[in-house]
């Protein structure tokens, strides 16, 4: 296991430069996410415009991990609909930890190409391809909280 | 130095164990003594007319008699084995808060407690609606005295602190805060969990009424620990677990109790621990407190002067001649738990996180520290393997800082 596999320069810049970082006035939904392990701390704010998420920003303290994690996660959803980023958090799920989450699948079918849930919303996208930059933390199994914190508080500001 | 007497380490040379404030590695003698007990002697002691039970019964006494004699503690029977510290203090915050304590009465505690003693005190304080008052800290990481002899006063009915920080290595003046405690009358209970490992502790002369220890800190067992205490403080608490072993007389309407220690010991014991322990502090004494305590302050010292040199490091605490055994510290731009990582690539073993102090990481304005912390098995290839772990940390992250800016 190499250092170089979980310090990607990617990871390393967004963790320098966050993005999305601050508070969001008027933010419609608010997740507080925790990492009792090492006392991370993350605040996610959401605006919505019926499913859609209009913005995204993140607030907290923690690791170079959870820090650029929360910074590209908020660059990957803003913009989508509650059902694409849903679909973001299993396939990001399934990187960092190497398997899919377990009964958080929409109707079963999410990430399937061309299909859409229940309510007929599509949960078609595609990864934005800089969040592979975290396939290396699968590696680090004591770090896999740390990526996943902010999109654990996502999905609960998400599905409540 | 005594590497190849703990079987782990010799089996791991590129192994640099840095953590031992929270928990030792284990000398094969401790292994081996567990192992034994099993092989010869194991029955349920107290409960069996047969010889082998009358073995497991005196190896449990003569464990007792050992670990009493490691703590200068006179009376064996004032030895109660726990779990270890976290039972030993809510065994005290229970069993003698619950009676003892009322609306208006005040517990002292301190900023630099572990949440082992901390939560307990303030728990029981909201249970029974007494105050807690909490000692700050000077800006060197020592406990405020002036804020101490402010704090205590008749109101008073207990002061609860360690006897050395697990965060800061902050070696306390028990004498001081004992003799400010028994002014006001008010019960003395001393987390020791940091400060039995590395120092020698006689508890007659301390002056302290009660004082805590974990075993699998001091080359023992996880599993065991114990409370020491006198022995008026102790007869005089009500016990706070029933069952098997503590009682004398079990009527269908009450029960009377047993004599000290089993008064505060229900349910079969762990004696295999034990016995552990008392190889422990055997082989502890053999290599001497004072040998350990001198040692440690030469890795401490070199280790504190090495970092001290780096760019942007930051260390917590008194300087390291008033410390024990911890080294904590922050590098700018690096989160302990990435330092962690990037040591931990190079085998290096050092805690990052809040170390169970969250009420002190709030008043060093800091979220975490990494924390290096010594024992007598290190030597100063460890000292040597953490500075270059910090360099490449630090490397990395900087390399990562010119390229964006
Ligand atoms: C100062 C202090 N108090 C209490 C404890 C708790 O000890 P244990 O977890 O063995 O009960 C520790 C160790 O973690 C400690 O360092």
């Amino acid at each position: 296991m190499s250092l170089d596999d979980l310090y990607q320069s990617i990871i390393l810049d967004h963790n320098r430069r966050p993005r999305n970082q601050g508070p969001l006035e008027g933010a419609d939904r608010e997740v507080h996410g925790h990492n009792p392990l090492c006392g991370d701390q993350v605040t996610i704010r959401l605006k919505m415009d019926g499913t859609t998420i209009t913005d995204v920003r993140f607030e907290g303290s923690g690791c170079a991990i959870s820090r650029a994690s929360a910074s590209m996660m908020t660059s990957a959803v803003k913009g989508r609909t509650t059902a694409q980023a849903l679909t973001l958090f299993d396939n990001f799920h399934e990187l960092v930890t190497g398997a899919p989450p377990a009964g958080t699948k929409l109707d079963g079918n999410a990430g399937t190409p061309g299909m859409s849930n229940a309510s007929g919303e599509s949960t078609d996208v595609k990864m934005p391809r800089e969040l592979a930059a975290f396939a290396g933390v699968a590696r680090f199994p004591l770090r896999v909280k740390c990526a996943s914190m902010a999109w654990h508080a996502l999905r609960e500001a998400l599905v409540g | 130095m005594h590497r190849s007497d703990f079987p782990l380490l010799a089996a791991s040379p590129g192994l640099h164990y840095l953590d031992s404030a929270a928990t030792t590695q284990k000398p094969a003698v401790v292994l081996d003594a567990m192992r034994e007990f099993y092989e010869t002697s194991n029955a349920n002691p107290h409960r069996g007319a047969y010889e082998l039970s009358g073995r497991a019964t005196d190896r449990y006494q003569a464990a007792r008699e050992r670990v009493a004699r490691f703590f200068g503690l006179g009376d064996p029977d004032c030895l109660i084995f726990t779990r270890g510290t976290t039972e030993a203090l809510n065994l005290v915050a229970q069993a003698w808060g619950r009676r003892e304590l009322e609306p208006r009465d005040e517990v002292v505690i301190t900023a630099m407690d572990h949440h082992a003693n901390f939560v307990p005190w303030q728990q029981i304080a909201i249970a029974t609606g007494a105050r807690l008052r909490i000692c700050e800290l000077t800006p060197d990481g020592r406990l405020d005295m002036d804020h101490m002899r402010e704090l205590i006063g008749p109101r008073t009915r207990v002061v609860a602190f360690p006897h050395v920080s697990n965060a800061l290595g902050t070696v306390n003046p028990v004498a001081d805060i004992v003799a400010l405690a028994r002014d006001a009358g008010a019960l003395t209970v001393c987390d020791g969990a940091q400060a039995a490992p590395h120092m020698p502790v006689h508890f007659d002369t301390l002056g302290v009424d009660l004082y805590a220890f974990s075993g699998h800190k001091i080359c023992g067992p996880m599993g065991i620990g114990g409370l020491l205490g006198r022995r008026t403080v102790l007869e005089s608490l009500p016990p706070w677990q029933h069952g098997g072993d503590m009682i004398q007389v079990v009527q269908d309407e009450f029960s009377s109790w047993n004599v000290l220690p089993h008064k505060f010991e229900a349910g079969t014991p762990n004696v295999a621990d034990a016995v552990g322990l008392a190889a422990a502090v055997e082989y502890v004494d053999g290599i001497g407190l004072d040998t350990i305590l001198a040692h440690e302050r030469h890795l401490l010292a070199l280790a504190t002067d090495r970092l001290a040199a780096m760019d942007g490091l930051t260390i917590y605490g008194p300087p390291a001649a008033e410390r024990s055994g911890v080294l904590s510290f922050t590098m700018a731009d690096v989160h302990p738990h990435d330092l962690a990582t990037i040591l931990d690539a190079d085998g290096v073993c050092i805690r990052a996180g809040h170390h169970c102090a969250q009420p002190l990481m709030r008043r060093l304005h800091v979220p975490a520290t990494a924390r290096a912390s010594f024992y007598l098995y290190n030597d100063e290839s460890d000292v040597d393997a953490l500075m270059r772990g910090l360099q490449r940390a630090a490397a990395l992250f900087a390399v990562a800082g010119s390229a964006s800016d």
